[in-house]
Formats: structure tokens, C-alpha cells, sequence
């Protein structure tokens, strides 16, 4: 929160309404739109996930051999009982576009924890460490820089195997480096103040300084790092799945969907085009939301 | 600029592709499965398997690899593909020049709306163009890209069947996959763009120059776009090497015959040495880029000088 030198409360230690009566409606929106729209679009897909099963009464993975290729509802031939139709097993699109959310949103979630919780502590001790061990990490975070983040991950995928495991495997050892560097400039920056130099003459130990004094700074670059990371993952975890190297069936993802889509680009658009649809939507979503964090968090950073 | 400066700077470029190299081949041999059995193929007899392996030189103890494949290296020998029994080098580099036609052309697209489009956008601030410019890239970042080329497959060359749907040929054939391609580095570069202009605009010099009576247009492209241009170019340089990476995803999708698509058959087929040249190469593309990147920051900003 910003404090003001002067003895005038700025606008955003008013209370919302306050700043909304005083600017108006459209500097609310400027405001707050941002935040307002990505975490509204975020959250209708989470919870689009967590319900699949009540949402729908279908089942994902429910092979009708006579509903095959059946259009939107809206469409000639289409009925209500697809609404988006069914792929070319005669599963349900709409259910598993839904049920694809989770594999999506899982992946991301605990592939950006683990890549960041990585990342983090080896930028952590790189930064503070200083020296030789900050030297090797960040050659190590040149050289992995330099190798495209697909092929690896491709590559790895495809000597572990496709499972769920193996893709968070997979982008934990791809995306760490990121987080490192982050990590790393901000506990370089903080160990040079003059509070560290107390503490340390106070007696602290390290471990305690890091907690206390630099991870608190940390938080917030990590933090709009970590939200675009996770649309990047998320697009990435797709696109193995497209290539046949994500999630393997039955799970139901969205890279899946697209990919077998593929081949009836000419008589079933809508297997293709849906579940890329919720791919968009969701990631837009993040993204916007991670726009509105980092505007909150580090306006430095405006885009 | 100083010599002491190339010299330092070469030699990270060095050592990095070093550790690039060493990476990729640890990766395969380090994995906890059998990458010989799985390389030979599924139905392989055991006799096949050993066959690999000694054709390979996978049965020798590993730092004696190591360094059969640095003297490799060294001489230009990336190895042989397994599957279509040719030198890795010469199938790279058969498949190279689509690659670099798709990502030079993409990439000039990209620039040449996304420059402007930045430049409009930020001086425009606050103002609906601005907002829409803002909106747009943001959506354009989002949009995935195969999603995206099979969408524009979909509508192009289904329903309205006026370019092809994939392969390499004619013009045509590049009109889809560059647009696919471009979106998404459009989006991202206007971004930058923007707000670099943004907090360049703001400074003491442009008032100055504007002062002295320097043409507002003037104003614009000499001074503050030069400035604004330091972290743009970075992200061009960065998204080019990328895409001369082989545009993996693209591709794919328009079964384009470059570099990323041999990358992904030969993954699915675990041939791996045509995959490791593939990472080599785009390994030192990307070390390559980002040396010219350093020089190229001396000479944007004189203010920037390694000692």
C-alpha cells in the first residue's frame, strides 16, 4: 500500500466505494478491471473443473459408438443431449472439456510450486551465498536457457514415458531457472541493507535471515513470475498432449482433444475447436490476472 | 567498444554451449530406464538391442562416450540417424533453410506491425486505441498456437479454400503458418514496445529536443525510439533465436519441412541422435544470438559499457 508524505489519504487507502464515488465508474474500471475480469475468468474455470462431476451427467470417458461425431446442439442434427457436441468415440465434448480443466490446472498448480519452490531456494542460495556457488548456478541457469524449453521437455517426456508425474517432472527440471534468477537479484539486493548487517551482528544465523528479511521481499516478484509461468505451463502441458507426448488416455486433456481433432478438421470442427476455446479462455485468464498482481505488486513492472 | 569486452563475452558464449552440449548428453544416459531398449524399439530381439548399443557405443563406460562424442563434435560428426541411416548433419541441415524462411518471414511481420503498433499505442496513452492495443496483445499472447493454426486451417483452407492446408510450396503455403507464428510475437513485442516508450517519453531529453524546436516526429524516431528500442531488441533477438530453434508446435501443425518437425518425429521415434543435433543446433543458435545481442547493446546505448 502506498503511504503518502503528505497528511492526505491517496486514493488507494480509501475505501473502495470512496474511490469509486470520487472517480467514477470508469477509473474503477481502470482501476480494478483488470483484477476484477482475470480472477473472475480464473476462477470459473477452477471451479468449472471442481464440479465437472456435478456440472455434468456424462461420462468422460464413455465410448458410444452410435453418438460418434455428433454436432453442437445448435447445429443441424445436433441434439441437447451434447451441447457441444461428441468426439469421434462418442464422448461428450462438453464434459470433457471440463474434466480436461483439471488435468490442466493440476499440472500448473503443482508444476509451478515445484519449479518455484526449486528454483527459489537454489537463486536463494546462489544470491546470498555468493561466489562460486553463485557462479555455477547461474552458468546453470545460462546453459538451460539456451536449450529450448520444448525439445527438452519433449525429449525428457519421452525417455520418462508419458504420465502426470513425468510432465510435472518434466517442468520442474525445465522452468526452475526462472525463478532462480528472480530469487537470486532480489537477495542480492537485500543482503547489501544495512538491517542484515544488524541482524547478522545481533547473532542471527543465516537460515533466519533469509526468512525473516528477504523472503518477505521476495514475495511479490515471485509471485507475478509465478502467474505467468503458469500460463506458460499450462499452453506448454497442452501442446505435449497435442504432440502425443502429455497426459497419456484416458485421462481427458485438452492437447488430446485438439490433436485428435486433427483429422476432422473437414466433417467435426467442434472437436478441435472447444477444448482450444477453454485453453484460450483459461489462459487469458491468468494472464490478465497476473497483469493485475504485478500492477498491485510491483508497479515498477507496468505494462 | 573493447576487445577485452568480445574476449569475455566469447568466452561465456563458449562455455555455455559447452554445458549446453553436456547436458543434452547426459539427459538421455542418465535416465533410469534403458534408453538403448527403448531407442532399438519396442519389438527388438535381444540380439537387436546389443546391435544398438555397440552401434551406439552406449556398452562403453560413460566418460569414454563423453569424450568420443566431444572428438565427434569437434570434427563436425553429429552422429548418424537410427532410423534413416544418414549423418544427423546432413538431414539438419536439409531441413534448416524452411525453418529459417518461416522464422525470418514471421518474425519481419511481427516487427513491422508490432513496432507501430507500440509506438501508436503509447503515445495514444489513455486512449481507447491504447486500451484496444492493450487488450489485443493481451489476447494475442494467450491464444495458443496450434489452436490457432488449426482454427485458421479450419477457415481458410476448409471452408473458404483459398490457401492450402499444409505442406511446403508455394507463397501460399507460408501464408498460414507465418500468420500463426507472428501472432504471437506480435502481442509480445507491442507489449514491450509500449511500455519501453512509455517510461522513455517521459524523460528530460524529449522535452529538450522538443524545446528546441526538433519536429514532434523527429522527436519520436530518433531519440526516443533508439532508447526505447534496448529491451525490444532483446526480445526479438531472444524470439528469433526460438523460433531457428524450429517452431516446434507450427510446424507440426502445417507439417512444415523444418527443423522443428524432424525435431518432434525423431523424438516420437526416439532417434536420438538426430534429436541431439536438433538441441545442439538450436543451443547454438541461441548462444550465438545473444552475443550479437550484447554487441549490439553497446552500440544502442553508449551509456552501457562492460569494463
Amino acid at each position: 500500500m502506498e503511504t503518502s508524505a503528505l497528511p492526505i489519504r491517496t486514493s488507494l487507502q480509501l475505501p473502495r466505494e470512496a474511490v469509486r464515488r470520487r472517480w467514477g465508474l470508469a477509473r474503477y474500471a481502470r482501476r480494478y478491471g483488470k483484477l476484477i475480469v482475470g480472477s473472475t475468468l480464473v476462477l470459473a474455470v477452477i471451479l468449472m473443473a471442481v464440479l465437472a462431476p456435478v456440472l455434468s451427467r456424462h461420462d468422460p470417458n464413455r465410448v458410444s459408438l452410435m453418438a460418434r461425431l455428433d454436432p453442437p446442439a445448435w447445429e443441424k442434427g445436433g441434439s441437447s443431449k451434447s451441447l457441444l457436441g461428441t468426439d469421434q468415440l462418442g464422448r461428450d465434448l462438453l464434459t470433457r472439456v471440463m474434466y480436461g480443466a483439471r488435468i490442466s490446472l493440476v499440472v500448473g498448480l503443482l508444476s509451478v510450486l515445484t519449479s518455484g519452490l526449486l528454483g527459489t531456494l537454489l537463486g536463494l542460495v546462489a544470491g546470498y551465498h555468493g561466489g562460486w556457488l553463485d557462479n555455477l548456478i547461474m552458468r546453470l541457469t545460462d546453459i538451460q536457457m539456451a536449450l529450448p524449453f520444448i525439445l527438452l521437455a519433449l525429449l525428457v517426456v519421452a525417455l520418462l514415458g508419458p504420465s502426470l508425474t513425468n510432465v510435472v517432472i518434466v517442468f520442474t527440471i525445465t522452468a526452475w531457472y526462472i525463478y532462480a534468477r528472480v530469487a537470486r537479484a532480489s537477495g542480492l539486493s537485500i543482503r547489501e541493507n544495512q538491517y542484515v548487517e544488524a541482524a547478522r551482528a545481533l547473532g542471527a544465523t543465516d537460515l533466519s535471515i533469509i526468512w525473516r528479511h528477504i523472503l518477505p521481499f521476495l514475495m511479490s516478484p515471485l509471485v507475478v513470475t509465478a502467474s505467468f509461468e503458469a500460463a506458460r505451463i499450462i499452453t506448454t502441458e497442452a501442446a505435449l498432449g497435442f504432440l502425443g507426448l502429455g497426459v497419456p488416455p484416458p485421462y481427458a486433456s485438452w492437447g488430446n482433444m485438439l490433436s485428435d481433432g486433427r483429422e476432422y478438421i473437414q466433417d467435426a470442427w467442434w472437436i478441435s475447436t472447444f477444448p482450444g476455446l477453454a485453453l484460450l479462455v483459461t489462459v487469458l485468464g491468468i494472464n490478465i490476472l497476473g497483469d493485475a498482481l504485478r500492477d498491485i505488486l510491483d508497479p515498477r513492472l507496468k505494462m | 567498444m573493447s576487445w577485452r569486452f568480445l574476449l569475455q563475452r566469447s568466452i561465456h558464449s563458449a562455455v555455455v554451449l559447452f554445458g549446453a552440449l553436456t547436458l543434452v548428453f547426459f539427459i538421455v544416459r542418465l535416465v533410469p530406464s534403458d534408453p538403448v531398449r527403448i531407442m532399438a524399439g519396442p519389438d527388438a530381439s535381444p540380439k537387436e538391442i546389443q546391435a544398438t548399443r555397440e552401434a551406439l557405443g552406449f556398452n562403453r563406460p560413460i566418460y569414454v562416450q563423453y569424450g568420443i562424442y566431444l572428438k565427434n563434435l569437434l570434427h563436425g560428426d553429429l552422429g548418424r540417424s537410427l532410423r534413416q541411416h544418414r549423418p544427423t548433419v546432413s538431414l539438419v541441415l536439409e531441413r534448416f533453410p524452411a525453418t529459417l524462411q518461416l522464422a525470418l518471414a514471421s518474425m519481419l511481420l511481427a516487427v513491422c506491425v508490432a513496432i507501430p503498433a507500440g509506438i501508436f499505442a503509447a503515445v495514444k496513452r489513455g486512449t481507447i486505441y491504447d486500451g484496444l492495443t492493450v487488450a489485443a496483445s493481451l489476447l494475442g499472447q494467450s491464444v495458443p498456437t496450434f489452436w490457432l493454426g488449426i482454427v485458421l486451417i479450419m477457415v481458410f483452407a476448409v471452408r473458404l479454400r483459398i490457401l492450402p492446408t499444409s505442406g511446403y510450396g508455394g507463397w501460399r503455403h507460408m501464408v498460414l503458418p507465418m500468420l500463426t507464428l507472428a501472432l504471437y510475437m506480435m502481442a509480445l513485442i507491442t507489449r514491450m514496445n509500449r511500455s519501453s516508450m512509455l517510461e522513455v517519453l517521459n524523460a528530460d531529453y524529449l522535452r529538450t529536443a522538443r524545446a528546441k524546436g526538433v519536429k514532434e516526429k523527429l522527436v519520436l524516431l530518433r531519440h526516443a525510439l533508439r532508447n526505447a528500442l534496448i529491451p525490444v531488441v532483446t526480445i526479438i533477438g531472444l524470439q528469433t533465436g526460438t523460433l531457428l530453434g524450429g517452431a516446434v508446435i507450427t510446424e507440426t501443425v502445417f507439417a512444415w519441412p523444418g527443423i522443428g518437425s524432424l525435431a518432434v518425429d525423431s523424438i516420437t521415434t526416439l532417434d536420438y541422435p538426430v534429436v541431439q543435433a536438433v538441441v545442439i543446433l538450436s543451443g547454438g543458435i541461441f548462444v550465438v544470438i545473444n552475443f550479437g545481442l550484447d554487441v549490439l547493446y553497446t552500440w544502442l546505448d553508449p551509456r552501457i559499457k562492460y569494463t
